[in-house]
């Protein structure tokens, strides 16, 4: 059976927006190497409520890494150390007894604290708004099978497609930029001849939303790959850039 | 039959407010003449009328697109911070239609017979037809939209048996079919945003609908940043909120599935329909420990090419590699040659049980089976392997930390869909007009037990293709003149007993938490209302539910305050509804003397162990209305015109 760990956390509480905020020690004392790290935060916050103190807010959702619900700091790495996992999934076989453990929000400007870890991500939204989709009304669509797209580019297409909107990216990034999130949308779109049609608008209209929403500019450190729990290549960031300044050109 | 039961008996009222209104004419025939009769809205009207869309899945983000593409005024609502977020997108597997491109014999009237007979025949047929004639428009719109389905090397979509299928009808998106629909969904509603036409307010929490002359007319939101409640009025309420799974705690739904929107319009006297109806998934990851917060769905495409077994012998807890061919039980082949380990999941789900209940289940907790891709790997080379499953997988090993190409995945039933949902119309009507429930939240279309790969299906069926036609019926029946504001006293009251449950929770400053109950409860209903239910097994689960609920309120805490982000303050009122509910389901699943689908009373099975519906006495959907006493139960009886109801056999 599993045995027991022990886990010291430093965990960043902040009552609200414009409270300042600190880092507070906790230990769980009867933690498992099978139990997820969100696990973890409930057995303290179970802890907390029992002790009649308030526990951590933190956002998840569906728990298996699909939802992009869930994000936090875990010793400074978004995510954690287990590469390609979501804070949901990541389990504690990846730590050992005794460890003590740094938890804090995705911070970055565009990324307003809510309260304790929860951060607000609605700029995400702003800028799929922007242009992040293909303008096809309901009912108007030809048949499935009317344009042969290769297999290749359907593949590549899913690649970035598979982008599960959770920050991680900005929250590696020196710059806090949104450059992989943004380019993840343009690329999934552009390699598909349904989303061709408007691919040079949609690049600059959401670039410049990315700007407007006070995301910074990439400078090729690719932390965000590093952290990105579904693994979504940077080399869309320069197809973006190649749209986006095609798209300035032609206008 | 107990006295209490005799007596909700002598209660059933044939009541004609239970009208499905379903077209006359030929099956086939029906979509077709109701939308050539159905009453249309002007463009200048509909850009007077506003629509609340309750929930941003597939179902509610469908609708809130097409409807403001439409040219109604939309306010869409969803309690995660983002619409992209809901419990939709974890879908693995992927959706059916009945294009019939690998040319492989599927058919309209194929898809139509697989959905109700797989519902084991206790569906609406004119609805269950209508699904398998627009599935086909929903894969053209979701490649329109940039769906990057899976393809062939020529360019055409890929297509996969799932689920017991006999044909290839279901498309996909690797593991992701659920997330790439969803996220179409959500790019054609955020095109719509831009466009000004929908306006969303994500962080919200329906917690009541407010009901006046017999009509809906709005809703009561908590805003779950700042805690205020906010009222919304509206010429019509589209509840798109998904299931109530979540009532076992353990499921496979995402944390934040509850029953609340759904539960509070039953209170105000939407019919609850078949409530007993819940889908146990057979292919899950096992529960590890106390502290579990959730289940992981493993996706059942993997029974295409795993083959299921438990050792023989009960004793024999050697690794699974070194146990012989000789000493394993395929037991899914073994009973049911002709569909093997592709029979449908409830079916899947109690052979796994019995065979844990006779104590052959492995790991640790003894609750699994092996589900096994040696003879698939070697078969068909790792490679091929990991293209068809690699994202699963990893999953599987992200979690357990085992190489399932090294060594069988353990598995075990997990909770994962509600076929039962508020009773609607043909047109997906609740019993309040102007309240519509689509997708999961209703319960029209899966019967007792829902396909693999329809349950997507369905949530763009209803949004895309089906409400935009049947909400017109009803805009164009009401005036302008009779609509109410947001001061109406009717939002006053609703908006001050939301408020009034709030504080009743958080002054109650007992000595539980709300997971604590949350857990009792789950445990509770997975013991009696599960896999398989006994009449003495369901009495015991109303009696205990009962004493749980006064439990909760003598002994709930909940830290921290409403006017704030207070994750335990939302978990307390949706476990209070859940508890409520759980009552109901198990009721529905007492008066239920029969065996169908996903509910399997032990009461009734034949000396195989196999189901034994009873069509004489309970052909028919099973509605609750809430009364003050206790609920009265409404039927519709099920006629099949077209279809011959059978015994479901797949050995």
């Amino acid at each position: 059976m599993a045995k027991d760990m022990t886990i010291n956390l430093r965990i960043w509480r902040q009552k609200s927006p414009e409270a300042p905020g600190k880092l507070v020690d906790y230990t769980v004392s009867n933690a498992s190497e099978h139990m997820s790290f969100l696990e973890l935060l409930d057995v303290l916050n179970e802890q907390l409520i029992a002790s009649e103190d308030d526990p951590v807010e933190f956002d998840s959702d569906c728990r298996e890494g699909i939802c992009g619900s869930c994000g936090v700091m875990v010793a400074g790495i978004a995510h954690g150390p287990q590469q390609r996992t979501a804070v949901c999934q990541l389990h504690m076989r990846s730590f050992e007894d005794g460890d003590t453990i740094t938890v804090e929000p995705f911070r970055a400007r565009a990324f307003p604290i809510v309260r304790d870890l929860v951060v607000d991500r609605s700029a995400f939204d702003r800028i799929i708004a922007a242009h992040g989709y293909v303008s096809v009304k309901t009912g108007s669509a030809p048949d499935a099978n009317a344009i042969p797209i290769s297999k290749d580019a359907a593949e590549e297409a899913m690649d970035f497609a598979a982008c599960i909107g959770c920050g991680a990216c900005v929250a590696a990034c020196p710059n806090g930029s949104a450059s992989l999130f943004t380019a993840a949308k343009i690329e999934h779109l552009a390699l598909l001849p349904q989303g061709q049609v408007e691919a040079s608008q949609r690049a600059v209209a959401m670039v410049d939303q990315m700007e407007a929403e006070g995301f910074g500019d990439c400078s090729n450190y690719a932390e965000c790959e590093a952290v990105c729990p579904k693994g979504i290549s940077v080399s869309g960031i320069a197809s973006m850039r190649r749209a986006y300044m095609k798209g300035v050109f032609s206008k | 039959m107990s006295d209490e039961v005799a007596n909700s008996m002598s209660e059933v009222s044939h009541s004609p407010r239970l009208d499905a209104k379903v077209p006359t004419g030929r099956l086939q025939e029906k979509w077709d003449a109701y939308k050539d009769a159905v009453s249309l809205v002007s463009p200048a009207n509909k850009r007077s009328h506003n629509i609340l869309v309750v929930g941003s899945g597939l179902a509610g983000a469908s609708a809130a697109a097409t409807l403001a593409g439409l040219g109604y005024n939309v306010k869409c609502f969803c309690i995660q911070d983002s619409a992209r977020r809901a419990h939709s997108i974890a879908a693995q597997g992927g959706i059916n239609a009945a294009k019939n491109y690998p040319n492989d014999g599927d058919t309209i009237w194929r898809l139509f017979y697989d959905t109700i007979k797989g519902g084991d025949y206790r569906s609406r047929e004119a609805n269950v037809y209508r699904l398998a004639q627009v599935s086909n428009n929903i894969i053209d719109q979701a490649v329109a939209q940039g769906v990057p389905f899976a393809r062939e090397y020529g360019g055409v979509l890929a297509n996969r048996s799932f689920g017991g299928a006999q044909v290839s009808r279901t498309f996909y998106a690797r593991g992701q079919t659920g997330q790439q629909l969803l996220l179409g969904a959500y790019q054609a509603l955020s095109h719509q945003i831009a466009a000004g036409r929908v306006t969303m307010l994500p962080r919200r929490e329906m917690l009541d609908l407010v009901v006046a002359k017999d009509r809906a007319r709005g809703i009561i939101t908590r805003n779950l940043v700042t805690g205020e409640l906010e009222r919304h009025a509206g010429d019509a309420v589209l509840l798109c909120t998904g299931g109530y799974g979540n009532a076992y705690y353990l499921s496979t739904n995402a944390k934040n599935s509850n029953v609340t929107a759904a539960w509070r319009c039953y209170k105000r006297g939407a019919f609850f329909a078949n409530p007993c109806y819940t889908q146990i998934h057979p292919t899950c990851i096992p529960v590890s420990g106390d502290y579990q917060s959730k289940l992981t769905l493993m996706s059942e495409s993997l029974r295409n090419d795993g083959r299921v077994w438990v050792p023989k012998d009960p004793k024999d807890t050697r690794a699974p590699e070194a146990i012989p061919e000789d000493a394993r039980d395929y037991y899914l082949e073994r009973r049911y040659p002709s569909f093997g380990n592709l029979v449908p999941r409830d079916v899947a789900s109690r052979a796994a049980k019995k065979e844990c209940d006779a104590g052959r289940g492995v790991g640790e907790t003894r609750l699994a089976v092996y589900l096994d891709f040696d003879a698939a790997v070697q078969r068909l080379g790792a490679s091929t392997i990991q293209d068809r499953y690699g994202n699963l997988f990893e999953m599987y090993e992200r979690i357990t930390g085992d190489d399932p190409y090294r060594t069988p995945m353990r598995i075990y039933p997990a909770v994962h869909y509600t076929m039962g949902g508020l009773w609607v119309d043909y047109e997906l009507q609740s019993t309040i007009p102007g309240l519509f429930v689509l997708g999961e939240a209703n319960f029209s279309d899966h019967g007792a037990n829902r396909l693999g790969a329809s349950a997507l299906m369905q949530g763009l069926a209803d949004g895309y293709f089906v409400i935009p036609y049947t909400l017109g019926a009803y805009m164009a029946g009401i005036r302008q003149s009779e609509s109410i504001s947001e001061s109406h006293e009717a939002f006053t009251a609703t908006e001050e007993e939301a408020g009034a449950r709030i504080d009743r929770l958080l002054n109650n400053k007992g000595d539980k938490s709300p997971t604590q109950f949350h857990r009792e409860l789950g445990q509770l209903l997975w013991n009696h209302v599960g896999m398989a239910r006994d009449h003495a097994g369901l009495e015991e689960a109303i009696s205990s539910v009962e004493s749980l609920r006064d439990e909760f309120w003598e002994r709930i805490r909940v830290p921290g305050s409403a006017d704030r982000f207070n994750k335990n303050l939302e978990f307390a009122g949706r476990i209070a509804d859940f508890i409520e509910l759980g009552s109901l389901m198990a009721q529905d699943a007492r008066r239920r003397e029969e065996s169908c689908g996903g509910h399997f009373r032990e009461e009734y099975q034949n000396s195989e162990g196999e189901a034994v519906r009873n069509d004489e006495n309970f052909a028919d959907v099973a509605a609750w209305e809430h009364t003050d006493r206790r609920p009265v139960l409404h039927l519709e009886k099920l006629s099949f015109e077209s279809v011959h109801p059978t015994t479901r056999s797949y050995k």
